[in-house]
């Protein structure tokens, strides 16, 4: 399946794998990188579909979705990752299976240079609160990277983060 | 010392509520309920009054999370009443979730907020509430349907009524003085110790 996935559908491969992993809650700060996740969840009936006014209330969403017995997935772009600081210490500490997709900036073709300065700081930053950090580079390596995640947070328990690189989804023009 | 002033807005009356008595009041029978309770005041007196009941997620730390785990909760669980319970230095650090939880209404979330007017865990400094800042006219910009402010007896019965029958969303404000919360349930929260409790109590 992977082989077949270009940067025209992993997108959409995308959504359908976390669905198919028995994910319902999609929570998130908008982002381009993730339009395609977060307009398909909006239209799906069987998902809650949650806005975030900053993405550190995900982090504590996630958590509260595990008690209840579900499973939930926080998208956001790097940036975001700053704002999630001390809450990952709720995940950390209470053994919360997290995912968390992260559409980077600040890295690869970069033309903002406000963005440096945390998309360089977002793998450190994570590892530092005890979350694995994986990477997507190209679209072929998507569903496998994000396949791996899932069994990683929701079968071991871990907390887990794909980076989806700016090699994998372009750099924004300005 | 000094101090800083009380907004020219402030108009609550001050607050007369005992929360050693008031929160007992409010909850009254914890069973029916599925509850998250945030640092630091709330979660000892909830783990106090529940006896520390399975069925209660208590924050030691993680400051602003309990509401969001709240909606989480709610939304995986529609058939269950989910009550949230916080103090005011807790909601105000993460005052926007009140907006994300509005918008996604869940009609089996309330959320109480004992408000103190103070940071009592840390030298008990002025919170903003305590200079006149309004979280129950925030609640109700955020969209919240139903908001209830409880100032003394009076208005505990109708707190109550709202924390099982609700029918919708709400926002509650339990406004108290200074002072402790009972703190006899347990000295430590260990977080991944209160996951693995509270799940195996709800999904076996």
């Amino acid at each position: 399946m992977a082989d077949t996935i270009t940067k025209e559908t992993w997108p959409s491969a995308l959504y359908d794998l976390l669905r198919a992993n028995g994910i319902t809650q999609f929570c998130y700060v908008p982002d381009a990188g993730h339009k395609v996740l977060i307009d398909r969840s909006l239209a799906d009936p069987d998902v809650h579909s949650v806005p975030l006014t900053t993405e550190e209330e995900g982090v504590a969403m996630v958590a509260g979705a595990d008690l209840g017995g579900k499973r939930a997935v926080l998208l956001m772009q790097s940036s975001g990752v700053g704002n999630c600081i001390n809450m990952l210490s709720l995940t950390q500490g209470g053994r919360f299976p997290f995912l968390t997709l992260i559409s980077m900036r600040g890295e690869y073709g970069e033309g903002n240079p406000w963005q440096f300065a945390m998309g360089q700081a977002v793998e450190p930053v994570l590892k530092a609160m005890g979350v694995i950090v994986l990477r997507a580079e190209h679209p072929s390596e998507v569903i496998t990277a994000v396949t791996a995640a899932i069994t990683m947070a929701f079968q071991s328990g871990q907390q887990v983060a794909v980076l989806l690189t700016q090699r994998l989804i372009g750099a924004k023009k300005f | 010392m000094a101090k800083l002033n009380k907004l020219q807005t402030a108009t609550l009356p001050d607050a007369v509520l005992d929360r050693r008595q008031a929160v007992p009041a409010l909850i009254e029978d914890h069973k029916d309920f599925l509850m998250v309770a945030g640092l630091a005041g709330t979660a000892w007196e909830l783990s106090a009054l529940t006896h520390e009941s399975p069925s209660l997620f208590g924050l030691g730390g993680a400051m602003g999370a309990a509401p969001m785990m709240g909606l989480g909760l709610a939304l995986a669980q529609p058939k269950r009443r989910v009550l949230v319970a916080t103090g005011d230095g807790e909601l105000l650090m993460n005052v926007g979730a009140l907006a994300t939880i509005a918008l996604q209404n869940p009609p089996n979330l309330t959320i109480v907020c004992v408000d103190n007017g103070h940071y009592g865990e840390t030298g008990n400094q002025d919170s903003h509430t305590g200079l006149g800042v309004r979280l129950d006219i925030i609640a109700a910009g955020c969209g919240f349907p139903v908001v209830h402010v409880i100032n003394t007896e009076a208005d505990m019965a109708e707190g109550r009524r709202l924390i099982r029958e609700g029918g919708g969303l709400s926002f509650i404000l339990l406004r108290v003085k200074e002072g402790p919360a009972n703190h006899l349930g347990k000295k430590n929260l260990v977080p991944h110790i209160e996951r693995d409790r509270f799940r195996a109590a709800l999904l076996g």
